[in-house]
This record gives structure tokens, C-alpha cells and sequence, in this order.
């Protein structure tokens, strides 16, 4: 979808602030600076690229499990000043879906930022009422017997999703692995499928 | 999980206790920031996890001196909130100790 053009008044709005910050000495430019380079820095491939790991390393999928935050650090992604990483195993019998019906609570160190719809008032409230709908327009339609475990973001976790390693994908590399991941299977609202790429590679 | 986790022998509640989210309404009566969710007031559920200690945002929100507060994962089953639904799928919701009693 897309965006609109930042309205001037908006702008000149944001640039009276900055200043007021920086002249009381709240914020500088080095920190402003810092904080836009680990945005741009921070993109679901990173996110991908640990659940990747997590599907070919069972003591680094624990690790992941158990404390998100340190996995992440683990793998050189600075957390520092961000809210703790919990991560939500897929299993055969249970699927997760992360919505923050409040606002917009996301994983942005190791996704980026969240797309549109993320933020809509419409994924928002359907997600936690309609979510078997909601997959169905993302296309995802679930195998028989697995439960929909909808999670929402209402406080100071983030939240990622690690799917199930998806079949025909036995002996892939890691990297063959994160190509597979995209931002839609750390949220939940989609599942990796190796078919396409499988029968291309054939 | 790297923040809080020492903090857990403080925690009222513990995995697999029942729980009921306080079916009150503090923001009718003054401007508030609550993270717990209008959907999930009244509702009976289950501790899945004590997922640390965090200052209580319902403070940091007016900047004002933020006690510390057990937050936790608390399991409800969906089709009752809604009145619909495919039974077995869940909501699991971050919730905090002052806004939680037992069931």
C-alpha cells in the first residue's frame, strides 16, 4: 500500500520539537543519528536469519526459547534500550499470531518497522476476534488440528514467531534456510512453504 | 528471560494458576493508560508464564515515579470472549499482578 507524503505541517511541527529537545539538552543530534542508522539496520532478515538457525541448531533454538534477548545479542544484534525479546514456538499442534490491539507494539530490532496493516484498526481488532479469517486473507490456510493461539502484544515483550521448519527443506544450509523466512511468518499472519523454491531448484 | 527473571519470587501468582482479570473500568471515571485489554476484563484464564518485573506503565504514561509490577502470560480460551469461535484456539495476553485475582 502506499504511503502518503508527510504533511508539511507535520513536519514543521517535528522540527520545532527536535529543536526544543536538543536546546534543553534531552536529546542530540549524535543520538538522534545513532538511533536512525539501528532503525535503517534492523530488517526481518535478521529475525530470519534466527529462526533459520534455530531450525538447524537445538542448543541455539533453546537458547532462542528461553531468552530472546540474549539470542539476539548472541548473534552480534545490540538490544541495548530495547524492550526483551520473547519468541513463540510453532509446534504441530499450535499456531501463533502476534497483534498488538492497543497500539503498535512490534519486534523493530529484529524486523523493522512494522508494515501498514499491522498498525490498522482492522488487523487489530480481527486479529483477536476472527483470526482464522484474517490468515485466510493472508492466504494461509492451517493443516486439520491445529489450535490458533493469538498472542497480543499489550505490555513489554516483543514478540516473534518461529515457525515449523517447513518439509522438503531436509539438508538445506542456513543461509538456503533464511531466504526461505519473511517478515509475515515472524508475525504469524503466513507459513514458510519450500514448495516454490523446492520445485525451482528441481 | 534476561529482565526480571530474578524477580520471580515475587510474583502472587504462579504457572497454571487460575486467574480473573478485574472486571473494572478505572478510565470511565478519569483520563488513565491501561495495557489491559477492554476484551479480556472479567475473563478467567491461566498463568502461563511469570514473565518478569517491569515499572508499572500506567505511571510511566503521566511520568510520574513507576512502582515495579509482575508482569505475566496469561492463556484464555477464545470462543467464550467472543461468543464465537473454533474451540481449542487461544489469546495469550500480557497482563499485570494489580490487575489480576484469583479464580
Amino acid at each position: 500500500m502506499a504511503t502518503q507524503p508527510p504533511r508539511a505541517e507535520s513536519l514543521a511541527l517535528l522540527d520545532k520539537l527536535v529543536t526544543a529537545l536538543k536546546r534543553r539538552g534531552i536529546v542530540s543530534e549524535e543520538e538522534i543519528a545513532q538511533k536512525q542508522a539501528s532503525a535503517d539496520r534492523a530488517n526481518p532478515m535478521t529475525g530470519a536469519r534466527m529462526v533459520a538457525r534455530a531450525w538447524t541448531d537445538p542448543e541455539w533454538r533453546a537458547l532462542l526459547l528461553r531468552d530472546g534477548t540474549a539470542a539476539a545479542e548472541a548473534m552480534g544484534i545490540s538490544m541495548r534500550g530495547n524492550p526483551p525479546l520473547g519468541v513463540l514456538e510453532d509446534t504441530a499442534k499450535v499456531h501463533h499470531l502476534v497483534v498488538c490491539t492497543l497500539c503498535s507494539c512490534y519486534p523493530r530490532a529484529i524486523i523493522g518497522y512494522p508494515p501498514h496493516w499491522y498498525k490498522s484498526a482492522a488487523y487489530r481488532s480481527r486479529a483477536v476476534r476472527e483470526p482464522r479469517a484474517v490468515l485466510a486473507e493472508f492466504g494461509t490456510v492451517l493443516p486439520a488440528g491445529i489450535q490458533v493461539r493469538v498472542v497480543d502484544s499489550t505490555a513489554d515483550f516483543r514478540w516473534m514467531v518461529l515457525p515449523m521448519r517447513p518439509e522438503g527443506t531436509e539438508g538445506w544450509t542456513e543461509d538456503q534456510l533464511t531466504a526461505l523466512v519473511t517478515r509475515d511468518h515472524l508475525v504469524g499472519v503466513s507459513l514458510p512453504d519450500a514448495g516454490g523454491k523446492a520445485s525451482r531448484a528441481a | 528471560m534476561s529482565l526480571g527473571a530474578r524477580e520471580v519470587g515475587s510474583a502472587r501468582f504462579s504457572a497454571g494458576q487460575a486467574v480473573r482479570v478485574k472486571d473494572s473500568k478505572p478510565e470511565q471515571v478519569a483520563r488513565l493508560h491501561l495495557r489491559t485489554p477492554h476484551y479480556a476484563r472479567g475473563r478467567i484464564g491461566r498463568v502461563e508464564r511469570v514473565l518478569g518485573t517491569f515499572p508499572n506503565p500506567e505511571d510511566i504514561a503521566f511520568n510520574r515515579p513507576a512502582e515495579p509490577r509482575v508482569l505475566y502470560h496469561v492463556l484464555f480460551d477464545q470462543p467464550p470472549v467472543w461468543g464465537e469461535g473454533q474451540q481449542g484456539d487461544t489469546l495469550l495476553i500480557e497482563l499485570f499482578e494489580h490487575w489480576l485475582e484469583e479464580a
